[in-house]
């Protein structure tokens, strides 16, 4: 007997008053909000933060405040905030909390509970990272990737309290994904509706799933090492500190190897930046698909890919060390795995461009975006080539091209299909749509704005200018021109950053003021819009759960009057509507 | 429509960007070109991908748009439709391969390429350099073409490298404490590297080779200069607030102008001895510039009056500063001390609060302040 039948006579815990339905609710949906709206006020720090550097690359001096020292804490606090408090909780604990009971078809989560813990447990990860602004030396200014000995040592900025408070909060941060990544696996696999085989789930469900393995097999090395970093900074342990010399005096620590962080770092890193990316690639399918009309393309091909990149980013990780001082006869074995990852990722690319083709392509706002992610995931992508490629990593690596690599492929993109999947399930959430034309403008400005900063950034990773640079204008191999340029890419940086004004208008406006949208305003196929109300209600589905007949992409069938079979109706229903549609022709 | 002509002149302005922008890699003056044959290599095959896929997209998105008035894409019903397309399974084998062959041709030329690399020539030449924060030396074999073993615990001001004194083959090492060193042209080098303190990175633009060093191990990599001439050396790893400001110089000189430089440079036990000796001969100045640039003052303090990251050194006793809390102070003796064993007690406005503290004895103090007062003259 499935859970979904089992559940079916269990009474939810209904929400009592106003604290238990909006505050310390148990519902997924409620959850989500919280989660997403936590996120984006601390992806708008980061924002700032980095516009606060830009004008010190672009324009140096021009800050007043902005001395070395601020600089590398801004570098830094943006960095991690953006990975992991914005994109990591934004796609796991927002739409993974939103999208999966919807369109797996159960009440709620299969932990409650926990769910309602996990985003507790987050908020004070947040507010924990955000105190280090509060205490004496500031937030630690060791670059996001906190490499010891630097990142406890005098001479890094928040050595002494910003970098035990981000340790913390990364480590509390952790209990809260553990917490949620638990029940979206079990929710997925144990309380999936009738007729839901796991074939039949869309593929933002599949991006997301696999992207919570992912964060539970991967968080473990990062909560490791902050804790190993904790007990060298405060028990005087060595297990990353060998014995060296900091500010001219020998310090007590003995036999660490501060290599032993990075592997573990990145044994880490490299699957984050596919826990962020592959909940993108599952929710820019369906975006694509309903708005193209047009069944997915390689449904199969694409649920394979997505298990394929999963398994191969966990033997990837050391081609961010390449040039670390690892033994350097590693770079051969990851430099082939990494570039075969690159196949089953190109897979996708396809078939999302042949998606499109031949397809209904209806251009509104969420495939606006879905395609300006198709585009600057590919750009992205393809650097990756370049760095991924052993050899051709060493004149590359600590420059601006990594800086403008990485930002493409899990900064832009990702945040482009956050911004076009907001702009397609906004209406499921709040009951209204979001405005058009300021969509439309919010669109061009952050695309077009997003290349013009990344890709000329690019040439300058190949002139060798190096990143993480408070002030690079005494270096002579640089040229002025190099400096004209980082000030343009400043003022697009602004441009862009202004811009998202609009959105946050949006969002607020469109609840008040948008058009109603009804329960389904795209057409679309998917479980999720089936609800009976919008937005649904408590326990999602009315008196019975819905009967899943038919997978979430039967798009312009033929001989049936709509363009869109969703996946509750039956094959006799649906040769029903095919019969009928003859007789009336 | 909008959307696929923009995409099509992204393309346009990309490729275009590509040939004339002014922002090209540094003239190469290593033997590592074929690096540079790589990076050529792989930027073409992914252009071709780049451009194929995206102007694909722009006629997809021409072609099938949705357009109200096309009746022949109507069904019966007069609803537009998309193709019903089943999977495609010859197209996704096809496009796999495709895929497959691009990226054996990036990877087969990159690995053999790395093979060099990472194997050093016979006849290569050995020099190590030594960063801690924020500054390079350097140390070269001497005749015995063997370098002494070291050990932090051997660091003190009169051994900065840290070499052991009782090993034979350290005596004839050539030390060179300064940022700017000389290699031989078209000879082969080993670069050993070694930190004293955290990361750092070995980096000259002009030679494309590039590697963290560690402290706690030795990393390395090699080259054979090709260009006489001077080129920058920078830091290329994140290693503290004054990262940025760890310039250096590498001089690729012809064989005479080498040999001339090696023969002026001290074997480490001559500067040993006369480190030893000047600590009680040498006037009390010069013991306070040793201890400046043996602690690493000399990164964030100038000696020529100029702002760094702290404040400059040359006629700083007597001057009144402004404090960040408001108040002012004149720069005197009880001041100096107290900035150098608790520095951030009272911090001169418009500097960040990033120094350490120094546990130095009251006499290395006294000689720390002959040095800077001399300065000033």
């Amino acid at each position: 007997m499935s859970y979904a039948e089992e559940t079916e006579d269990i009474a939810l815990h209904e929400p009592k008053g106003f604290y238990s339905k909006y505050v310390w609710s148990q519902d997924h949906k409620v959850i989500a909000i919280q989660y997403s709206l936590t996120a984006i006020v601390a992806g708008l720090v980061a924002l700032v933060l980095s516009g606060l550097m830009r004008m010190q690359i672009g324009f140096p001096g021009s800050l007043e405040f902005m001395d070395a020292n601020t600089y590398y804490q801004a570098m830094t606090m943006h960095g991690m905030i953006m990975v992991i408090y914005l994109l990591t909780a934004l796609f796991l604990g927002g739409f993974g909390n939103y999208l999966i009971p919807l369109m797996v078809g159960a009440r709620d989560m299969v932990f409650p509970f926990v769910n309602m813990l996990s985003f507790w447990f987050y908020l004070l990860s947040v507010i924990i990272l955000f105190a280090s602004f509060f205490v004496p030396g500031g937030p630690t200014g060791a670059g996001w990737t906190l490499y010891p000995p630097q990142a406890i040592t005098a001479g890094t900025p928040g050595a002494e309290w910003g970098i035990v408070l981000m340790l913390v909060s990364l480590a509390v941060f952790i209990v809260a994904a553990t917490m949620g990544g638990l029940n979206y696996v079990t929710t997925i696999l144990q309380a999936r509706t009738y007729g839901m085989s796991l074939f039949r789930m869309p593929l933002s469900v599949w991006g997301i799933f696999m992207a919570t393995i992912l964060a539970l097999l991967a968080f473990p090395a990062l909560f490791v090492s902050a804790v190993m970093m904790l007990f060298d900074r405060l028990l005087g342990t060595s297990f990353f500190m060998p014995e060296m010399i900091s500010m001219g005096q020998q310090l007590d620590h003995k036999g660490g190897s501060p290599i032993l962080f990075q592997h573990l770092f990145w044994f880490f890193g490299h699957p984050e930046v596919y826990i962020v990316a592959l909940p993108a690639f599952g929710l820019v399918s369906d975006i694509l698909s309903v708005h193209s009309r047009k069944k997915i393309f390689g449904y199969k091909m694409m649920v394979w890919a997505i298990i394929a990149i999963g398994v191969l980013s966990f033997i990837v990780w050391a081609h961010h060390m390449y040039v670390s001082g690892m033994n350097p006869y590693f770079g051969f074995f990851f430099a082939t795995t990494t570039l075969i990852i690159a196949v089953p990722t190109a897979i996708k690319v396809y078939n999302w461009v042949l998606t499109l083709w031949k397809g209904d392509i209806h251009l509104t706002v969420p495939l606006l975006f879905a395609v300006a992610f198709i585009f600057t995931f590919l750009a992205g992508g393809l650097t990756g080539l370049f760095l991924g490629n052993v050899v051709v990593d060493v004149p590359l690596s600590d420059t601006y091209f990594v800086v403008a690599h990485f930002h493409m492929v899990m900064g832009v993109a990702p945040i482009l299909v956050v911004f076009g999947a907001i702009y397609h399930w906004y209406p499921k959430i709040t009951g209204r749509m979001l405005n058009d034309t300021i969509g439309k403008l919010h669109f061009w400005i952050t695309f077009l704005g997003t290349y013009a900063i990344y890709f000329p950034m690019h040439y300058l990773g190949i002139l060798g200018m190096p990143r993480r640079y408070y002030d690079s204008s005494e270096y002579e191999f640089i040229p002025q021109s190099a400096h004209d340029l980082n000030a343009f890419i400043t003022i697009a940086a602004i441009i862009v950053g202004v811009a998202q004004i609009l959105f946050l208008y949006n969002l607020f406006h469109s609840y008040f003021k948008g058009k109603k949208s009804g329960n389904n305003p795209w057409k679309a196929a998917s479980l999720e819009w089936m609800t009976t109300e919008t937005p649904p209600i408590h326990g999602n589905w009315g008196e019975k759960l819905p009967v899943v007949h038919r997978w979430p992409y039967d798009y312009s069938v033929p001989g049936v009057k709509e363009d869109f079979v969703d996946q509750t109706v039956s094959e006799t229903q649906l040769q029903a509507m095919i019969e009928s549609q003859k007789v009336k022709s | 429509m909008a959307l696929a002509i923009i995409l099509i002149l992204l393309i346009i302005g990309s490729l275009i960007f590509n040939f004339v922008n002014p922002w090209q890699a540094t003239p190469i003056a290593s033997n590592w070109g074929s690096i540079d044959d790589t990076i050529f290599i792989t930027a073409i095959i992914t252009g071709i991908f780049f451009v194929g896929i995206t102007l694909f997209v722009a006629y997809t998105l021409i072609k099938y748009r949705h357009k109200e008035d096309k009746p022949e894409e109507e069904n019966e019903a007069g609803v537009h439709q998309a193709a019903y397309e089943p999977d495609n399974k010859k197209l996704e084998w096809w496009l796999t391969g495709i895929t497959t062959v691009g990226i054996c041709a990036l990877l087969a030329p990159g690995l053999i390429v790395y093979n060099d690399f990472v194997h050093v020539p016979k006849q290569a030449g050995l020099i190590e350099v030594v960063a801690k924060q924020w500054m390079w030396s350097f140390r070269l074999p001497g005749e015995d073409n063997i370098l002494g073993k070291t050990s932090v615990k051997h660091i003190n001001s009169d051994n900065s490298f840290g070499i052991d004194p009782d090993d034979p083959n350290g005596q004839d090492d050539i030390l060179i404490m300064s940022n700017e060193i000389h290699i031989q042209l078209d000879q082969p080098l080993k670069f050993l590297l070694r930190s004293l303190d955290v990361l750092h990175n070995f980096y000259v633009p002009h030679f494309r080779a590039k590697m963290d060093m560690v402290p706690g191990q030795l990393s390395y990599f090699w080259l054979t200069p090709i260009e006489t001439g001077e080129y920058e050396i920078l830091c290329a790893e994140y290693c503290g607030v004054a990262h940025y400001n760890m310039g250096g110089r590498v001089f690729v000189d012809n064989s005479q102008d080498y040999q001339q430089w090696l023969s002026n440079q001290p074997t480490f036990s001559q500067q040993y001895q006369k480190s030893l000796a000047t600590d009680l001969a040498d006037g009390i100045e010069e013991q306070g510039r040793q201890l400046a640039e043996n602690s690493g003052c000399i990164a964030c303090h100038s000696i020529d009056g100029s702002k760094s990251l702290g404040p400059g050194w040359k006629n700083m006793f007597g001057k009144t500063e402004k404090l960040t809390d408001g108040s002012t102070i004149t720069v005197d003796n009880a001041y100096f001390d107290e900035s150098v064993l608790n520095p951030s007690a009272k911090i001169v406005e418009g500097y960040p609060p990033v120094m350490a503290p120094y546990q130095f004895s009251g006499e290395q103090l006294e000689a720390l302040k002959a040095y800077i007062k001399s300065i000033g003259q």
